[in-house]
């Protein structure tokens, strides 16, 4: 997302980092992010006092107490609405929302596609790991139909939301997918979630090493991960396979995406086409998962937009006129 | 009542009289009634109005369900509600009588436009015969005119069509009106021109039927009971005065709190429900006194964004009625929780549910002092007039900044839209209360305590070195840190409970109203129900009865002598529009043998109601 043009140069990773103890279990992939958010706060500079985490209940909310910004640990799938209320008082600072699969895709479905559409100038990072963590375990809006968990014992009927599909169809104009094991990769499109003005719309894939482990390993186990993922880029090939040899086109006379091998009918990834984008956040097995910038088409933000309207918040109106407004009457001594 | 007409047209004097205009959602009921009360006001005369109007926004014309009404009580003295009984009813159509009929005072007039009592009409009202013709109406004067006729002709030199000429029937009834008691038309022909701006000839057609009510007042062939009065001037204190709404009241009120406060943005957030939509109407148009208000996905989204404001620095509001409070809930704990200033203003509606969304109640007491999980304390206020609004949601910025609490309001659909006049304050004599922001980094942390209001310290985002987190979780005492503590909780929840009970000791001793401090009977209420009860036992007191009015403005925490002063009756009533909420907060906080008076009809209290009630007591 965002406004900020003050820069902190100076802090390493560590000064992002607050005196708490981590708690997460060991080998989650929380770690993973926050070590992630902590490299990408530092390479970009961010100043903390102007720097806002907010989040709702779960295990990723637990996020905003690890860092030495300031924090908000909110209540269950509201961040988003209060994130939103820190914009609309102080659009100046620098706000990211971290939120999971229940708490941003469930509980909260409602504030994500609001927040989304209205195209508040957020950072919103998406932990998701298909599965309910901290209350122990059971089923998510994420999770894959036969998923068994203590709600869902003889497998989950349910069919899973997309994170990034939803976003696209909330109307997102930032949307954006990686992986907590991609530490790379996964600094790259935090940094370009940041850059984008607007809302910034970030799913991380994230192994539950307790509840969930392995969940994603046939998309990014070593053995299968080449053909597994499609790592796009804005104007590059979509490509993937260990040698690129595999490409995405569209099938002949259908708006549908195929794999064919690499040549000329290979589509070029256009980041601000949202057809396309909506095609690659849709893509599951046997296609590859598509991991990058899915869609950046920025636009003026919501809170630019309300302070921009005539008459905006200035605040240095005639009370007395105001009270006086409209017909009054004197009564004399 | 008219008992003689006098030679020569004098006017009769009245000290106080009741008219109430009813007829279909689209006859310009509420509009007819709120120019009668701008030019009463303009005449100098206090007043009280009621407007009733149902749910439906159009509903099928000619129905009972469609009836829009709209009472004012006006005259020189004791006009403290919109009134018991009505003097004058204007019916526009069957249905409107065959409602309203039954507030008409006997012996009371009833003006009716003839026209509209065809076939149709009556049998749409369940009237088997005309009600003009037989004796149903023998115990009122019945004033009985062809309004429609009467207007189309006054309107034809116009060009209007007959549908438009018909709408102009609400400006002939009130320029009789305004001619039955001396009143000008200034003020309704200049509202008029500004309303039909764009439409000059449905203004002069507009204003020519006005003109033509108030000639038939003046010139008609005399019928018997058209007798033209005199109402008396208030004797009010000197100054400059308006009408004032309720929702005007707390809207200018939270603006005139921000500016006490020095705070630089208020942002209010709300979500569409009745009838507390009017307040996000009426603050999305303050946007140059620093007001940012913002619709949002829902209730909870609404209390959210509140919050989020707050935390960041502004002053956060949210509004509802009973259904949407509920929703906010869990919101407003985490307010607690966090110790960040917040309000929430409740305009209470009959419930449970969605119940009846356009009558109030005043049942949302319990929700607003009880109704959360767990041990969760905060201070909630209740104005007790349309005037009162504005001093009360200053006080409640007030409280909320300087405690770093929610504050809930606890206004009603009644005093959402009711008039009264009001005496217009300057800004200059408004309370200042400035509040700080720590910037110090020196010893801090987050829940660091204010000795004296136990309030933590206020910080913007942006403030450097006093970079914190915080969140539901519980906190330690002495570093604001999570912590699970067992002890920690205990002194954690004693600590928010003495800070608002704290606020006992920076708001105003309860005094009584109207009587004594001590006596046999304290009749104690709360909120809207103020003018009723006052002139109830006013009424009591002049026929010698040992009784006092205590009105509560303060719900949580109570006055701290409120307790004492109630000891000192041998009894308290307690007359509440809802089933008996305040009656068991104050027997369980005080071990008082309070007796609740209850009325849940979605109407507000009749004067004669509480004084029968004081009556059988005292």
């Amino acid at each position: 997302m965002t406004v900020t043009t003050i820069t902190d140069a100076q802090l390493a990773p560590k000064d992002y980092a607050s005196d708490q103890e981590v708690r997460w279990c060991p080998g989650c992939g929380d770690y993973a992010i926050l070590k992630a958010v902590q490299k990408a706060c530092a390479d970009m500079g961010l100043v903390r006092e102007r720097t806002v985490f907010v989040s709702g209940i779960g295990c990723a909310a637990r996020f905003p107490y690890y860092m030495s910004t300031y924090g908000f640990h909110t209540v269950h799938g509201r961040a988003p609405a209060i994130a939103t209320g820190i914009k609309l008082a102080n659009p100046e600072l620098d706000v990211w929302v971290m939120t999971g699969d229940g708490d941003g895709l469930s509980i909260g479905g409602n504030h994500m596609l609001h927040v989304l559409r209205r195209n508040v100038n957020l950072n919103i990072i998406l932990f998701n790991n298909e599965i309910y963590g901290l209350t122990k375990g059971q089923y998510s809006p994420t999770s894959r139909r036969g998923t068994r968990s203590p709600s869902t014992p003889l497998g989950s009927i349910e069919n899973p939301v997309s994170a990034c599909a939803f976003a696209l169809g909330a109307g997102a104009r930032f949307v954006a997918r990686s992986i907590d094991t991609l530490q790379a990769h996964l600094i790259t499109v935090l940094k370009r979630a940041h850059a984008h003005t607007g809302a910034s719309f970030v799913e991380i894939l994230q192994n539950c090493v307790v509840f969930n482990d392995a969940v994603f390993e046939h998309i990014t186990g070593k053995e299968v991960a080449a053909d597994a993922q499609i790592l796009v880029e804005h104007g590059k090939p979509l490509v993937f396979g260990k040698n690129k040899e595999k490409g995405l086109r569209l099938k002949p006379g259908k708006l549908e995406l195929e794999v064919a091998p690499t040549g000329p009918d290979t589509l070029l990834h256009d980041e601000t086409n949202r057809p396309l984008a909506q095609l690659l956040a849709a893509l599951e097995p046997p296609f590859p998962t598509a991991m990058g910038v899915l869609y950046c088409n920025p636009t003026e933000s919501y809170e630019h937009d309300v302070y921009a309207q005539k008459g905006a918040a200035q605040g240095n109106g005639d009370l007395d006129a105001l009270l006086s407004s409209e017909r009054t009457w004197e009564v004399g001594p | 009542m008219v008992t003689s007409v006098i030679p020569g047209r004098q006017r009769e004097t009245r000290d106080s009289v009741v008219i109430r205009f009813a007829g279909d959602s689209g006859d310009g009921m509420q509009v007819t009634g709120s120019q009668f009360t701008l030019e009463t006001a303009l005449a100098g005369s206090d007043f009280s109005t009621f407007p009733d109007f149902p749910a439906e926004i159009r509903a099928p014309t000619g129905t009972t369900f469609g009836v829009s009404a709209f009472q004012i009580h006006f005259g020189g003295r004791d006009v403290m509600t919109p009134g018991d009984a009505v003097d004058v009813l204007v019916a526009m159509n069957p249905a409107a009588l065959t409602v309203e009929i039954e507030d008409l005072k006997v012996g009371g007039t009833v003006i009716v436009d003839t026209a509209a009592f065809t076939d149709r009409n009556l049998s749409k009202a369940g009237y088997a015969k005309n009600p003009l013709e037989d004796d149903t109406l023998a115990r009122f004067q019945v004033l009985k005119f062809d309004i429609t006729k009467l207007t189309a002709d006054a309107v034809k030199p116009h060009g209007l069509s007959s549908r438009e000429a018909h709408l102009c029937r609400n400006m002939w009834s009130l320029g009789l009106l305004l001619w039955m008691y001396g009143y000008e038309r200034t003020a309704s022909v200049e509202w008029l021109k500004k309303k039909f701006a764009k439409k000059p000839v449905i203004a002069e057609a507009n204003v020519a039927a006005l003109n033509a009510g108030h000639a038939f007042g003046e010139t008609a062939e005399m019928t018997e009971h058209l007798v033209g009065y005199v109402v008396p001037k208030a004797d009010v204190e000197p100054g400059r005065y308006r009408t004032v709404t309720g929702t005007e009241g707390l809207a200018w009120g939270l603006v005139a709190g921000l500016r006490a406060a020095g705070i630089e943005k208020l942002v209010f957030a709300g979500y569409p429900i009745t009838p507390a939509s009017a307040l996000l109407h009426t603050l999305a148009n303050l946007r140059a006194y620093g007001v940012v208000t913002f619709q949002a996905e829902d209730e909870i989204a609404a209390a959210g964004a509140a919050l989020g404001a707050s935390y960041a620095g502004a002053l956060g509001v949210t509004s509802s009625s009973g259904p949407g409070i509920a929703l906010k809930t869990e919101m407003i704990g985490l307010a607690i929780a966090t110790e960040l200033p917040l309000i929430v203003i409740d305009s209470q509606r009959a419930g449970p549910s969605t119940g009846m969304p356009t009558k109030a109640e005043q049942s949302d007491l319990f929700q607003a002092v009880l109704g959360r999980n767990a041990d969760a304390p905060l201070a909630v206020l209740a104005p007790v007039s349309t005037a009162d609004c504005f001093d009360i949601a200053i006080e409640a910025v007030r409280i909320a900044t300087k405690y770093m609490t929610p504050v809930m309001v606890l206004s009603d659909g009644y005093l959402a839209h009711a008039a009264e006049p009001w005496r217009i304050p300057r800004e200059a004599d408004l309370p200042r209360f400035p509040v700080t922001y720590r910037t110090d980094p020196e010893g801090f942390h987050p829940f660091l305590r204010d000795p004296a209001t136990l309030a933590r310290p206020w910080v913007k985002p942006g403030t450097p070195s006093l970079e914190h987190r915080i969140g539901g979780l519980e906190r330690d005492y002495d570093s604001g840190h999570i912590s699970y503590d067992a002890d920690n909780h205990a002194r954690m929840t004693k600590a928010r409970a003495d800070k608002i009970a704290g606020i006992a000791n920076d708001i105003p001793l309860q005094t009584a109203a109207l009587g004594n401090d001590k006596g046999k009977l304290a009749v104690v209420g709360w909120g809207s129900t103020f003018g009723a009860i006052h002139r109830a036992v006013q009424i009591a007191r002049d026929e010698g009865r040992d009784v006092s009015h205590i009105h509560v403005r303060y719900l949580s925490p109570f006055p701290r002598n409120l307790g004492e002063l109630l000891k000192r009756f041998e009894r308290v009533l307690v007359p509440e529009m809802n089933n008996g909420q305040l009656v068991k907060l104050l027997r369980a906080e005080y071990l008082v043998p309070a007796e609740s008076l209850p009325k849940v009809t979605g109407k507000p209290f009749r004067v004669t109601e509480i004084a029968q009630a004081i009556r059988k007591m005292v």
